[in-house]
């Protein structure tokens, strides 16, 4: 009963270390809100191409393949981060990558990658960044993975690192293409 | 002396019992009513930048006060600490504008708790629902309190039994009496 006495707040120290040492090891973001989105289908939009505002992609043009939508913009400071690791990825042909160009302006948008290399397959011109809330984004750059059922099936919040595109990117285009 | 704390217990087990009822009033984070209040009252002021709601604002007070009672509840995903009504992040403006347009087409606050919580999860919500992964934030502080409370009851009850030597004595007054007029507690003169 004695030591129980001692034990009890040694024990309650213990497991609050506990959660502080889980906060700090898992390097945990509090920004990286978990998306509701996963696993369901992605949003309907029907977006003109950045480079060609006469034409249209919409949702159902993607059905069938296994493709990146990556959510930028050229105000966008973290993009300037991410940007050369997307190129770079780009070179691998890994899977199609679409760019969500997110409440931005044609001419600084086309600016941009023309200075910085455009790693896109296409960009959709998101003017009012309607498609960008439909998609529930909240934090310039942010990335999707949409299987051949556009369904959402990966998101990253801010900067898609190396780190990222090698341990969680490619493992799971191996198991949708698989 | 024993009596004195069979009344102090008592009078503490009153006060405990009105503490839980006073913390249902209020969750913890929900923010105060007032604020969304305030905000309606100052709002075509601060909604005069934002070209496509301008118009709409001035010549729609009611609809702005359901639109900033709605956001008033709502996290802004952006700075999380304050609310859609509050905050002034670009998509804080935006979902503003949105609110205002499915009010327009007759949406419920229900529906558009939906259609946040679509997109952005439980995460947006200062009230959010009860179940499995949210009973820790609101059963939490009930069961801390009901644990702090048993022991508080366990270690008074425990003193209450213990014997008038156990305790220190009371002081003396420099007439050699105690400071305490003893006649008043009968447990001590055995």
């Amino acid at each position: 009963m004695k030591a129980l006495k001692f034990l009890i707040p040694l024990l309650i120290f213990i497991v609050l270390a506990g959660f502080c040492a889980y906060a700090l090891v898992q390097n945990h973001d509090p920004h990286e809100v978990p998306s509701p989105l996963i696993d369901k289908p992605a949003p309907e939009f029907a977006l003109t191409r950045l480079d060609q505002p006469g034409q249209t992609i919409r949702r159902a043009d993607m059905l069938g393949k296994v493709w990146m939508l990556n959510v930028w913009a050229s105000w966008c400071e973290a993009c300037r981060d991410e940007h050369p690791y997307l190129v770079e990825f780009a070179k691998l042909k890994a899977l199609p990558i679409y760019g969500l160009d997110y409440k931005d302006q044609r001419e600084p948008a086309q600016a941009w990658l023309a200075e910085r290399g455009n790693p896109y397959d296409a960009s959709l011109f998101d003017a009012n960044g309607r498609v960008g809330i439909d998609f529930g984004v909240y934090g310039v750059p942010e990335t999707f993975i949409i299987d051949k059922q556009g369904v959402i099936r990966f998101k990253k919040i801010g900067v898609l690192t190396p780190e990222v595109l090698r341990d969680d990117v490619l493992p799971l285009l191996r198991k949708l293409n698989g | 002396m024993a009596e004195v704390r069979r009344r102090l217990l008592a009078a503490l087990l009153a006060v405990a019992a009105a503490v839980p009822a006073a913390a249902a009033e209020a969750p913890a984070s929900a923010p105060p009513a007032a604020s969304a209040a305030s905000i309606a009252a100052s709002a075509p002021a601060t909604v005069k930048f934002e070209a496509p709601g301008a118009r709409l604002t001035a010549a729609d007070p009611a609809l702005e006060a359901r639109m900033l009672a709605i956001t008033g509840e709502l996290r802004c995903l952006v700075c999380q600490n304050q609310t859609i009504a509050d905050s002034h992040a670009d998509l804080a403006v935006d979902l503003r504008q949105q609110v205002r347009e499915l009010l327009q087409k007759g949406r419920t606050p229900e529906q558009i708790r939906q259609y946040m919580t679509d997109r952005y999860g439980d995460f947006v919500l200062y009230r959010p629902p009860l179940k499995a992964s949210t009973a820790v934030l609101w059963l939490g502080p009930a069961v801390l309190l009901a644990i702090a409370l048993l022991a508080l009851v366990l270690v008074i009850r425990k003193r209450a039994r213990l014997a008038d030597d156990q305790f220190e004595p009371e002081p003396m007054l420099d007439d050699g009496t105690e400071a305490v007029d003893a006649s008043a507690r009968p447990g001590t003169l055995a």
